[in-house]
């Protein structure tokens, strides 16, 4: 199977960005199908059948989420695109924003019309400047096309789109606290429920849904629902982007069917580990999920159910490639040093756990640690994900066990004889 | 010495307001942008422009404060001219990042946060720029630069200094 490119399609032309070549290419052609001849709930029906699941890392079905919504509630609602990109290892979103972001605003549309939505924010992380200037410009050029704003495209239907730049805070990932953050707030998660779809921005029923998510909706609305599914596996639909980094020889983003294998993705598209050397480890969807030993990826393929099945996750399909020169001790101490700068110290299981967590991992980093040490990082764990408001405890306890578990050796070996 | 928004600034303030309702909910959600907007003219984020942002956006100080201080990227001291932030994370760190904050940070004679007596530059370490796949990877201001090497980084300081 080779790249089969849907939402990357022609990102590789300069002009890419711009909307004439965007409408020059087939683009809003869905967003006119969707206003002109199908209903909401036509829409939904084909989102369901799509089995489109959320990219942004967690999974849940995209049609499922915005059937949540109930269209005919008075008042404003909201849709929120989460741009917030920020998973270590992930980096494909920003690939959409900066170059094709008129996808993405056609999917949002999309769903706005669906969900019978007022308006829209996108929530771009703050380091993004160049892209959010990418998005910006893209949503002068739809209002001036008569696709943003009041009446789109003679249809009677309106809607307004803004951008939102973050500050700088994994936390706003998280759908909530990113509501917070866009109140202007500082970005804690909220409890749940209620969920946001009855009470989110503003105290608002809102639907947030990743970049990738939203730029998956012109081709179902296009092509129908049980096309798209039937890119993919049974249960995993469509395409999706993959960001492959670390020691491998050709990085980037690739858009793959779901259930291609990863030695596809692997070897014939990214190019083996880099320079030759010997594969060691794979992360395989972002810093939080489980890291794979070399023999733990036989046979698996690139959808949900493989890569759980093998005991890990495949988040936000955020691929790092670890080679034989790789330090696991030095590594977990770096990830666990990003969990504990950037927890928002609502939970205390959480405030106290990461700092803990570093601390451990730093004695031992540096020649001090005990071998009771990699059961504390056990206990703990249990008392922490468990007893927290979002899923950031078990964001970082879940590295942490997995390192020390499938590399214990190298753990040892620091205890025992020191950093050398 | 208190802090006030330039015309340009306060017209960019203006036009930021019609994307938010007007109520006071609305109006809160400028605490962000407005603190952006103070930043890009002050360069950093002091009690003044805390008061100031506070009292544009109808809320407290102490609220205003506790945002500024909860985001990274808004800078509670000075920084020199040119900000130079290098990703450490997983990918920048398998491939160099750390040897080039190092390097950096020798060229200059600063620490890690440190600024130039000149005012010049500063360094941060700084988390996961979302940029992996052209790592290692170095924010100089506004812009990334990708697939960094210590040869880049030299003539980007030599640049810079001049």
């Amino acid at each position: 199977m080779p790249e089969k490119r849907i939402i990357l399609d022609k990102i590789e032309d300069k002009h890419s960005p711009n909307i004439d070549f965007y409408r020059g290419n087939g683009g809003y052609e869905a967003l006119k199908k969707a206003l002109t001849q199908m209903s909401p709930s036509q829409i939904l029906d084909e989102m369901k059948a799509s089995n489109l699941r959320g990219r942004g890392g967690a999974g849940f079905p995209v049609g499922v989420k915005w059937s949540f919504i109930n269209r005919t509630f008075p008042g404003p609602k909201y849709l929120i695109c989460n741009a917030d990109e920020g998973e270590p290892g992930t980096f494909k979103d920003r690939e959409i924003l900066q170059k094709k972001p008129h996808i993405m605003i056609e999917g949002m549309i999309i769903g706005a019309y669906v969900m019978g939505l007022d308006a829209g924010y996108i929530y771009i992380r703050g380091e993004f400047y160049e892209p959010i200037q990418a998005v910006d410009k893209a949503i002068r050029e739809a209002y001036d096309a008569g696709i943003l704003g009041k009446d789109i495209m003679g249809s009677g239907f309106s809607f307004d789109l803004y951008t939102y730049r973050g500050a700088g805070a994994y936390i706003c990932g998280e759908e909530s606290s990113l509501i917070n953050s866009l109140e202007g707030k500082r970005g804690l998660p909220r409890l749940r429920p209620p969920f946001p779809a009855q009470v989110g921005l503003y105290g608002r029923p809102s639907t947030v849904n990743n970049v990738e998510s939203f730029s998956a909706v012109p081709s179902i609305i296009n092509n129908g629902g049980k096309w798209y599914a039937g890119l993919g596996t049974p249960k995993s639909g469509g395409t999706k982007l993959f960001s492959i980094s670390g020691h491998v020889n050709r990085p980037g983003v690739y858009e793959i069917p779901m259930g291609t294998p990863w030695t596809e993705l692997f070897n014939d598209m990214a190019g083996g580990v880099k320079d030759g050397k010997k594969l060691k480890a794979v992360i395989p969807g972002g810093s939080s999920t489980p890291v794979l030993r070399p023999e733990e990826l036989d046979g698996m393929t690139m959808d949900y159910e493989s890569v759980q099945s093998k005991g890990s996750m495949l988040g936000s399909g955020a691929v790092i490639v670890l080679d034989e020169t790789t330090d696991m001790v030095k590594l977990l101490y770096r990830i666990l040093h990003f969990y504990a700068h950037e927890s928002c110290g609502q939970c205390t299981p959480c405030r106290e756990g990461c700092d803990w967590y570093y601390d451990i991992i730093s004695r031992i980093r540096h020649g001090k640690g005990r071998l009771e040490d990699l059961d504390l990082f056990e206990r703990l764990a249990k008392n922490i994900g468990p007893n927290t408001i979002c899923a950031f405890g078990d964001a970082f306890t879940t590295p942490a066990l997995s390192f020390t578990r499938k590399f214990r050796d190298e753990f040892v070996e620091y205890i025992k004889n020191g950093n050398k | 010495m208190s802090f006030a928004y330039t015309d340009v600034s306060m017209k960019e303030f203006q036009e930021l307001q019609k994307n938010f309702p007007g109520d006071a909910k609305g109006k809160m959600s400028l605490v962000i942008p407005a603190l952006w907007l103070s930043q890009r003219q002050n360069g950093w984020i002091n009690g003044d422009v805390v008061e100031y942002v506070a009292g544009l956006t109808g809320t407290e100080p102490l609220h205003v404060w506790g945002v500024a201080t909860f985001y990274s990227m808004f800078n509670k001291e000075p920084v020199g001219k040119t900000l130079l932030q290098f990703c450490t994370n997983i990918s920048c760190g398998l491939l160099g990042g750390n040897e080039l904050i190092q390097h950096a940070c020798s060229r200059l004679g600063i620490e890690k946060g440190g600024t130039t007596q000149d005012k010049k530059f500063t360094i941060f370490e700084v988390e996961c720029l979302g940029a992996c796949g052209t790592a290692p990877v170095v924010q100089v201001n506004d812009t990334y630069h990708e697939n960094m090497t210590m040869e880049k980084l030299d003539s980007l300081i030599d640049q810079m200094s001049s």
